[in-house]
């Protein structure tokens, strides 16, 4: 092991030929699952972002395969339900999904058929990761990528309802969560991710964030010098912004590509239920058990005395005796 | 290609028509991707179906499969109607004043000359008038009611917007304005490029399809330009350099042809190939024909080639008829004509057309021999798959050898891409069991019969024993080998023509390119156009040196392109006549007073002087070619034809059928739907989706889970008429044979109209059989009819009749 | 005398001293595994929803295997529940002197019993403990299987709209608050076992003293010794 490797700048670069060290490394986590005191990184790497242009993207689904191949995964050999989507949805085995919507748009009178690569967000506020409570499942390193560490999981789905945009899947074989991890171990070593490697029309490129968005910036004046006035970057604030990004043609109707969300944002129930419920929650059980011990301390017990029990014998034969004479 | 893959990205306007550049060709489009985010270009799409390109397109038309040379025509009458023509180009480059015979002309659908019996055209009068000196007569103002111009003008002007869109079933709003983008192309400085496959092949009349967008490329001035061109994305890989080495039964190496039976020697033979210059001080470099012929004769048999015995013509076999194509050869095995057959590297089971008619053909073979690296339906042909191979396993007496082959990435060498690039490439893994190389298996196999006729002789044994066959493992031929032999090398030492004491290459060594070759037997080449690929400088093809200097995209240090290392075909007409560029911007060469020079090997004679030499140095001519004169059987220029199985009568003269120079077979055209068959009410068309390649992936897990099952596309209204539900089965039949398969309902196919019909169009992919990762399906190729193109023979896959009803299970009513 | 206040089984075992059977060893039995499968399931249902507490998944081998059992421990608590929710449902049915019991609470909690009225096998607050154990315990079954990952596949076709995502969103916030009031209800069911000294013995060996009885569930006693002085104990 000689040299740390770079920090990747493009899908394009060719892998080292040397060994590298990683350069993604368990104290860049900033964020953990379940692990609200952990110690800040020593260092920040630069964001990065994988920016999908669905107005280049032909559906191919190179990534599909590209991703099956590098995560050693089997997607289903499934059917055909009448749509171009195959497998039919993300999978454990399949953890990105070229999704086809056909589009009549009333503008212009025109068909489009909007195709988008549907995967892991990596959100810059991840849902699955407050909502993991597996201690170091879902961590969040300091270049924005969101993974889950499976020996870490236990597989309780609910990354599932924290997610706003419907990814994690749990395997029903290993019981771990799954997604796309932005392929953190080629990024480790300074390379894209493998959709982005296989993306034969560069409609799936990587770097770093600012660099992706000067990018996605000359897509849009592109698409609007073609007549998509709405053109525009999907980068969500609702969850603090995304670590992969879409260039669409509608911008303003996100929900027009396979019902993309118009304004992701984590569920207030979940924040809720990871937020305030906890607390009160804990301050309800902790209350009752408090008052019950002060109870305990202060209050007279409730005992039974002697008499008591001289009283009892007393009603006991009064009553048997009275049940005897009824009976007589 | 005229072009180069990466050229693609210096237009101004992609055409994909015939084509389906994005979901065929997903990694040669990037470059369509880069010309639209880098150049601002525009992509449009004629197709019958909203494709994956038309996903990406700026403008998207629907056309009726099979009539694609209407809207051609029509679009060339429109330029010239609204004066889009580059008349520089057109003046100056093409044949436009050339003089035609008074006898050629044009009535009801065809051309002069045509003999109803025979299918075939006498040509005699698809010529130029001659003049003094053998050369051809111009009208240089295009006055002459006999020049190419006016002639070409006379043969469009039936193509008027109404009659195209009548006939394609494109609206008309949307003919007009891709006419008028098309038109834009006609400035010098904007350029189109036009990009087609077998969209545009599958026709009985795929020959013409592509002459069509050749002519209007001519037309707007855009073939030779960077940017331009007329551009044949193949559909397998490596099918470029199947045709460069002459794997074509009528072909030799390096486009020359197999002798006919009536040339019986050699001057007879090179007396129809000498290819006089039809205009003075033109190059016509096929001229040079000998010194390839030669060359290719002595890498062939050596030493017992001599100037004596002529080149050893003799041995070469001789055609008994135009070529032996796949549909003759079936159509004999289908007769119990042939014993033995041998596929190799494809799957004819579902890859030839009426599969009723191949199993049947097959099954009268004696022996099967597969070469493959897969197990293919072919190889299985006999064995019983329920409904989806429903044969009598029993009654089938053929023997099936299995020969497991190597894959490309299990061996090194060489795989010629669309843009004719040589492109060398390493075994990446190690061949699976028992799998050995092609050329291992065909060694083997030909030293094993070389040594029968040793043994027992024969008629005429000597062109097996004299065979040069020098390879150091006789059994096993290295790839090296094979390319160096492929590029030739020097037999004696070859001297400079103009300077007979600069030696070219001493004996033994390689020749650097195919201007070294010569015909007196003093070098070898076993395939000319490649000469040049692996000199003495080494293996060319194994550069992977991507500067480009000019920034045109032509990377001249990146592998080999034949020919010459040339990248883009015809380049002296990226300039003007005084060779000045058209667009200076995208400067490809330029005439610097004394010679050409740029970021690409000229195509012309490096000092051949602008004003008295023309760009198109492979034609007689030396111009291109509006008018084809004899080189296509069913016409010199192209005209509406319709499928051979069509809904509507060819408005041009509802007699023909088809086209009237194709060859049909007996008992082929029973077999067909008549013309507006109520039986058979929808038009099909049959292509590939970008999850699998051919019948290949289906093998793999991946690509196998990416698109599992047969499907056929339809229209939301032809699902609604029929009662079919998406995701539903469907029964689709033809006159030949029926599939079952899962319907994908789709707005991205709408029912056209054409002649006042409504014409419903169903989609058939093609990458389902019977072995496989993938669940058990059909090819297209159990509907298609038994007819190919005129010219070429490329079966109509693309358009032809069937019927569809919802089914209530696979194999079920 | 008809059984009013009392279950069978329940009787006076003993006049001298005074003892009465509260509990048969079938209901003890049923409470304690009952309340085993509660502790496993407090236990990993806190290592769940309290990441501090996460190391609670170590009793049982890890979170893995808490993950399994924990809806395991869920399904054996309800069935469990249910065997003893049907064997005392008759006599947590609220009856007039609740409310009495209930508006007097306070002069309880300050010690004063004597004051409060004669009550049956249960007072108010037992039946309160009992009616929101089963009332929590539906919603947390409910809850609890819709989020049962590894079952989900085998209903979501027929139940699409629960097995979405916004409903399981619902469920794991409602298994959590029921969850937490769950405990509320066992801290009250426990603190007042130990409050009311004498209580454990009921569901240990299955008996109270005669004063016990007398003190809280005077009305149960009396009927008691009533049918022992017919003559018919069971």
């Amino acid at each position: 092991m000689t040299d740390r490797a770079p920090q990747p700048t493009t899908a394009a670069a060719n892998p080292p030929v040397q060994p590298l060290a990683s350069n993604l490394l368990p104290s860049d986590v900033v964020r953990a699952s379940a692990m609200p005191h952990i110690t800040a990184p020593d260092r920040q790497l630069t964001k990065v972002a994988k920016l999908i242009d669905v107005s280049k993207c032909i559906g191919c689904k190179a990534c599909q395969s590209a991703c099956a191949e590098w995560n050693d995964t089997s997607p289903e050999i499934g059917e055909n339900v009448g749509l171009y989507e195959n497998p039919a949805d993300l999978s454990s085995e399949m953890f990105t999904l070229m999704r086809y919507a056909e589009y009549e748009n009333p503008a212009t009178n025109e068909l489009e058929w909007l195709i988008r690569k549907e995967g892991c967000m990596h959100c810059e506020d991840p849902g699955c990761l407050r909502a993991c409570p597996a201690p170091g499942a879902i961590v969040q390193y300091s270049n924005g990528i969101v993974d889950f560490i499976h020996e870490n999981c236990i597989g309780c789905g609910y990354c599932v309802t924290g997610c706003p945009f419907d990814v994690p899947r749990i395997s029903p074989v290993k019981h771990v969560s799954t997604k796309c991890t932005l392929c953190s171990d080629r990024v480790a070593m300074g390379q894209g991710p493998a959709c982005a490697k296989a993306c034969p029309t560069q409609a799936i490129t990587f770097g770093t964030k600012e660099a992706m968005i000067a990018h996605a910036e000359e897509r849009i004046e592109d698409l609007k010098s073609r007549g998509y006035e709405n053109a525009g970057l999907y980068d969500p604030q609702g969850v603090g912004g995304t670590h992969v990004m879409y260039v669409l043609h509608h911008a303003d109707q996100p929900s027009l590509y396979s019902g993309l969300p118009d304004d992701p944002q984590i569920a207030p129930i979940v924040e809720d239920w990871k937020g305030p419920a906890k607390k009160v929650g804990l301050a309800a059980i902790g209350l009752a058990a408090v008052g019950a011990a002060l109870h305990g301390i202060f209050a007279r017990p409730l005992k039974v005395e002697p008499e008591d029990e001289e009283d009892a014998e007393g009603l006991v034969e009064a009553a048997e005796r009275r049940a005897r004479e009824d009976r007589a | 290609m005229t072009n180069a893959w990466t050229d693609i990205r210096n237009t101004d306007l992609v055409i994909v028509m015939g084509g389906n550049a994005a979901e065929a060709h997903p990694c040669g489009f990037k470059w369509v991707t880069v010309a639209k985010a880098e150049r601002g270009a525009k992509l449009i799409v004629v197709d019958p179906r909203y494709t994956r390109t038309a996903s990406v397109s700026d403008y998207y038309a629907p056309i009726r499969p099979g009539s694609d040379i209407a809207f051609l025509m029509g679009v060339i009458r429109w330029c010239i109607e609204n004066g889009k023509v580059q008349w520089d180009y057109v003046k100056n480059y093409t044949n436009a004043a050339f003089l035609v015979r008074d006898g050629f002309g044009w009535a009801d659908g065809l051309f002069n000359g045509y003999d109803a019996e025979k299918r075939a055209f006498d040509m005699t009068e698809w010529d130029y008038q001659i003049g003094e000196g053998g050369f051809a007569k111009t009208d240089p103002t295009l006055t002459d009611p006999r020049c190419v111009w006016n002639l070409l003008k006379a043969h469009v002007e039936v193509y008027t917007p109404e009659f195209v869109t009548n006939v394609t079933g494109t609206p008309k709003d949307r003919y007009l304005k891709i006419c008028e983008l098309i038109g834009e192309c006609s400035a010098p400085d904007k350029v189109m490029t036009s990009l087609y496959a077998l969209g545009w092949t599958q026709h009985s009349k795929g020959a013409q399809n592509i002459r069509g967008m050749a002519m209007l490329q001519l037309i707007l001035g855009n073939i030779g330009l960077a940017g331009g061109g007329v551009n044949a994305l193949r559909g397998h890989s490596n099918i470029q350099g199947l045709t460069d080495i002459g794997l074509l039964s009528n072909m030799l190496p390096g486009y020359m042809t197999l002798p006919k039976d009536s040339e019986t020697d050699y001057p007879t033979y090179m007396s129809t190939r000498g290819n006089a210059p039809l205009r003075p001080g033109q190059t016509s470099y096929w001229q040079n024909t000998p010194k390839f012929f030669v060359s290719f004769m002595k890498s062939m048999w050596g030493d017992a080639a001599t100037a004596d015995n002529d080149w050893a013509y003799d041995y070469l076999p001789k055609l008994d008829v135009p070529y032996y194509d796949i549909l003759r050869t079936f159509d004999m095995m289908a007769e119990g004509k042939v014993n033995l057959y041998f596929a190799q590297g494809f799957n004819p089971l579902l890859s030839f057309p009426n599969r009723g008619k191949v199993t049947a053909a097959l099954s009268k073979l004696k022996m099967l021999v597969v070469m493959d690296p897969l197990t293919t339906e072919t190889a299985h042909f006999w064995e019983h798959h329920g409904i989806h191979n429903d044969v009598d396993s029993a009654a089938i007496q053929t023997e099936v050898l299995q020969l497991p082959t190597t894959c490309f990435a299990e061996e090194d060498g060489a795989t010629v891409n669309s843009g004719r690039w040589l492109q060398w490439h390493w075994k990446g893994a190690t061949p699976p069991g028992e799998a050995k190389p092609d050329t291992f298996i065909m060694a083997n196999i030909f030293r094993r019969v070389q040594d029968l006729y040793r043994a027992e002789g024969g008629a005429f044994p000597d062109p097996i024993l004299n065979l040069t066959w020098d390879y150091a493992d006789p059994m096993e031929p290295t790839p090296e080998e094979l390319a160096k032999e492929m590029n030739g090398r020097a037999l004696a030492t070859v001297y400079d023509p103009k300077d007979a004491t600069k030696v070219i290459a001493e004996a033994g060594q390689q020749v650097p390119n195919f201007a070294a070759l010569r015909d007196d037997g003093s070098t070898m080449s076993g395939c000319w156009i490649y000469a040049g690929s692996w000199t003495e400088a080494g293996n060319m093809m194994a550069r992977r040196d991507n500067s480009d200097p000019g920034g045109m995209g032509t990377y001249l240090n990146w592998t080999f392109a034949w020919p010459a290392n040339r990248r883009i075909l015809y380049n002296r007409a990226s300039t003007d006549l005084s060779g000045k560029p058209w667009d200076p911007s995208r400067k490809l060469i330029e005439w610097t007073g004394e010679k050409w020079e740029g970021f690409d090997v000229p195509d012309i004679s490096p000092t051949a002087k602008p004003e008295e030499v023309m760009p198109f140095i492979m034609t007689n001519e030396g111009v291109g070619k509006l008018f084809s004169r004899k080189g296509l059987k069913d016409g010199p220029f192209p005209t509406h034809m319709e499928p051979f199985e069509s809904p509507i009568a060819n408005p041009l003269n509802p007699g023909l059928r088809g086209n009237p120079a194709a060859r049909v077979f007996k008992g082929d055209l029973e077999q067909m739907a008549a013309t507006g068959d109520p039986d058979f009410p929808c038009v099909a068309t049959s292509y590939r989706l970008t999850e699998h390649f051919h019948y290949w992936t289906k093998h793999d897990k991946v690509n196998a889970a990416l698109q599992p099952q047969f499907f056929v596309e339809i229209s939301e209204e032809l699902a609604a008429e029929k009662g079919i539900a998406r995701g539903g089965w469907v029964r689709v039949w033809s006159r030949r044979g029926e599939v079952w398969a899962k319907a994908v309902v789709t707005k991205r196919i709408r029912p056209l109209t054409c002649d006042g019909k409504t014409v419903h169009v169903v989609g058939i992919p093609l990458h389902w059989g019977f072995m496989g990762a993938a669940r058990k399906g059909f090819g297209p190729n159990s509907l298609t009819p038994f007819v190919g193109d005129a010219n070429i023979d490329t079966p109509e896959f693309k358009a032809f009749l069937v019927n569809i009803e919802p089914a209530s299970g696979e194999g079920m009513a | 005398m008809k059984r009013v206040y009392s279950a069978a089984g329940d009787r006076i075992v003993s006049h001298d001293p005074l003892i009465v059977r509260r509990y048969g060893p079938f209901t003890r039995a049923n409470h304690w595994l009952t309340a085993v499968s509660m502790l496993v399931l407090v236990l990993t249902g806190f290592a769940f929803f309290y990441p501090s507490l996460f190391f609670l998944t170590g009793l049982f081998g890890g979170g893995q295997i808490a993950r399994w059992l924990h809806p395991i421990a869920g399904l054996v608590m309800a069935a469990s529940f249910l065997i003893l929710f049907v064997q005392l449902v008759r006599l947590n049915l609220p009856r007039r002197e609740d409310v009495e019991w209930s508006m007097q609470i306070g002069d309880l909690l300050s010690g004063n019993e004597n004051v409060m009225p004669p009550l049956g096998k249960y007072n108010a607050g037992q039946k309160l403990v009992f009616w929101g154990m089963a009332g929590l315990l539906a919603v947390m079954l409910v809850t609890g299987i819709m989020i049962w990952e590894e079952m989900v596949p085998l209903w979501q076709d027929r139940f699409p709209t629960l097995a979405g995502i916004p409903a399981r969103r619902i469920a794991v916030a409602l298994h959590a608050l029921s969850a937490v009031l769950m405990m509320l209800l066992l801290i009250l069911h426990v603190y007042a076992a130990i409050w009311t000294r004498g209580t454990f013995s009921a569901m240990l060996n299955g008996t109270v003293t005669g004063g016990w009885a007398y003190q809280h569930h005077r009305k149960w006693l009396r009927e008691l010794a009533g049918r022992q002085g017919e003559g018919k104990p069971e």
